[in-house]
């Protein structure tokens, strides 16, 4: 019952969770399926080995999905995006300088209390011709999207009143103690050991930015998912599973266990399991934090590909690329998120199905009933922190309101 | 035509660096991996850049590019794409190939199937290493069960030799695991008499 196999590249991150676990604890093959993964240290590794035949599906920050699809940086190869692999997840780490001047405590603070601080801080460091620099994890990456849509939102100008460079994420502790950024926007563990070796403060979760925030996809060449359709909508069952097994309490220790091995994420395990269970350590010494959906694997259909999602991640990829908008890539971005397929993967399953496949980002306050064609959905708070909405029907009224 | 090689081992950028120099492609800059590494890039001017594709400065050195472009900057490369073929056979060895714009095809084809080329004699030496390594620690670990099967039964060498050969014919394994079992067991239980 083993016969079809699927290689998935992944970098060493806790969201690596999802393909990690179908494999390890039988979701795979309980579907018929078996999983090769591939470990890498670079995002670019991960993509190349995509598009070249190496793996045969990735873990992948959802916006490098849509630049590869759009032909940023290289010639245009269609991805394609059955399944989230999960929301949110990252932080904002500041060093322990940065963290000093601008008074961080040992709770999750405000986003725009601590952005005052924050521009205060810049201001100093741009008037003394040495500006702020925060590393984030890729250019084409949620962390990237996130950080410089709250520091745009407190008045700090991405570009102009401080520099934002890449830096990986199994160094970004290493950075932040050699003083070269002043800041990172990464995923976890690396925040938590940062912490953990005394040489940052967590300053914020990005779920404060943007509470219900597209993070990691599952990504495949769109001819891949052509070909193999049926053995993908396994896949996707498989992944599906998994996240549900993810989030119950009594499975933490044991996920943890396995993502801290040397084959995955070769990191302390202690670190794995605070993100896992939402529980933060702020401060170097510092108790845990508990922060509900710090991650969020599984509940409110976080899988499903909403197309809205893709398309407020290509309206950023205009923003911070300084590009003109077009309709047309638009329209490519959001098709790069398949909802049919995640739909006709769990079909007759429990799981909820919503009935659209686009929606307002950022409009709920409240946990209210969606419209679902099987199950019964219920979308949580998904605001971003300024209160704004994102209409994917509406992108370039969206981006002419924006700082 | 100037060419940067970053890679994580020197001894492979050794091997790469003498192949392009023997093609005539002598305009070589090695980008030191432990120092700051789109300084060095930035001030190299590179026409080409190889690098590893476990190299962990990638997405690093791709963003650099990107930036480079934007800003019009005369050091603005693409991953190269000039020839599919040639490019998949550069991922399947391990090496990414960015170049600037403009650079014709007919000057790059040689340079990827040519670092390709480097790139698999490496991985071959690099196996070679691992089983004369290997066949190496094999013989250390028969010399030692040898010496204690000497010692044990009372017998020359020749003999002790014969024993273990025996067993593994026996038993279908090799010697060395033979030899292996028996230093393990006489580390367990050597003192015991």
């Amino acid at each position: 019952m083993t016969g079809e196999r699927f290689r998935i590249g992944f970098l060493p991150l806790v969201d690596a969770a999802l393909p990690v676990l179908a494999h390890e604890l039988g979701f795979a093959a309980a579907e018929g399926l078996t999983i090769d993964l591939i470990r890498d240290m670079t995002w670019a590794t991960v993509r190349d080995r995509l598009l070249y035949g190496h793996t045969d599906a990735a873990h992948m920050i959802a916006p490098l999905a849509i630049a590869t699809t759009l032909g940023k940086d290289r010639p245009a190869i269609p991805l394609a995006v059955p399944f989230v692999l999960g929301l949110n997840g990252n932080a904002v780490t500041f060093s322990t300088r940065l963290a000093a001047e601008t008074g961080l405590t040992g709770e999750l603070g405000d986003p725009t209390r601590i952005g005052a601080a924050l521009k205060k801080a810049a201001d100093a460091r741009v008037a003394a011709g040495k500006p702020l620099r925060f590393g984030v994890v890729h250019r084409y990456s949620s962390h990237n999207y996130m950080l410089r849509y709250w520091l745009a939102g407190i008045g700090i100008r991405p570009d102009h009143d401080i520099e934002i460079v890449v830096t990986s994420p199994p160094f970004a502790a290493d950075a932040l103690a050699a003083g070269e950024v002043d800041g990172i926007c990464v995923g976890e563990p690396w925040n938590s050991i940062a912490v953990d070796r005394g040489v940052g403060h967590i300053a914020l979760a990005t779920a404060q930015i943007w509470r219900r925030g597209v993070e990691k996809v599952l990504a495949m060449r769109e001819t891949v998912l052509d070909e193999r359709r049926e053995e993908v909508e396994a896949l996707v069952r498989a992944l599906h599973a998994a996240a549900a097994h993810f989030i119950e309490p009594d499975a933490a220790a044991e996920s943890a266990d396995i993502l801290a091995r040397a084959e995955y994420l070769d990191a302390p395990r202690d670190a794995v399991l605070r993100a896992i269970t939402d529980r933060i350590r702020l401060v170097p010494g510092g108790d845990p934090v508990h922060y509900p959906d710090f991650m969020f694997q599984y509940r409110e259909a976080a899988n499903f590909p909403w197309r809205s999602q893709a398309a407020w991640l290509y309206s950023q990829m205009v923003r911070w690329d300084y590009m003109a908008f077009s309709g047309g890539e638009a329209a490519a971005a959001s098709n790069v998120f398949r909802p049919d397929v995640y739909r006709a993967a769990l079909a007759g399953s429990g799981a909820p199905l919503p009935g659209a496949s686009s929606k307002l980002e950022g409009g709920l306050d409240e946990p209210i009933g969606a419209g679902s064609t099987q199950g019964r959905l219920l979308l949580g708070s998904d605001r971003f922190f300024d209160g704004r909405a994102f209409d994917p029907d509406d992108i370039e009224s969206y981006l002419a309101e924006l700082p | 035509m100037r060419i940067a090689i970053i890679d994580t081992s020197t001894t492979r950028a050794a091997i790469i660096s003498d192949g392009l120099r023997e093609a005539g492609l002598d305009d070589l800059v090695l980008i030191d991996p432990d120092g700051p590494l789109v300084a060095q890039v930035e001030s190299a001017k590179p026409e080409v850049v190889l690098i590893n594709l476990e190299n962990p400065s990638r997405d690093l050195l791709e963003d650099f590019f990107a930036m480079s472009r934007a800003l019009a900057r005369p050091i603005a490369m693409f991953v190269d794409q000039s020839d599919a073929e040639a490019t998949g056979a550069a991922i399947d060895a391990g090496v990414s190939a960015y170049v600037v714009d403009g650079l014709s095809k007919q000057r790059i084809k040689p340079l990827i199937d040519l670092a390709v080329r480097r790139f698999q004699a490496f991985s071959r030496l690099q196996r070679e290493l691992d089983d004369a390594r290997n066949a190496l620690a094999e013989r250390a670990v028969i010399d030692k069960a040898k010496a204690i099967l000497m010692k044990r039964r009372q017998i020359d060498e020749p003999e002790a030799y014969a024993l273990l050969r025996g067993q593994a014919m026996r038993t279908n394994r090799r010697i060395s695991e033979i030899a292996e079992a028996i230093v393990t067991s006489e580390a367990l239980m050597g003192d015991m008499e």
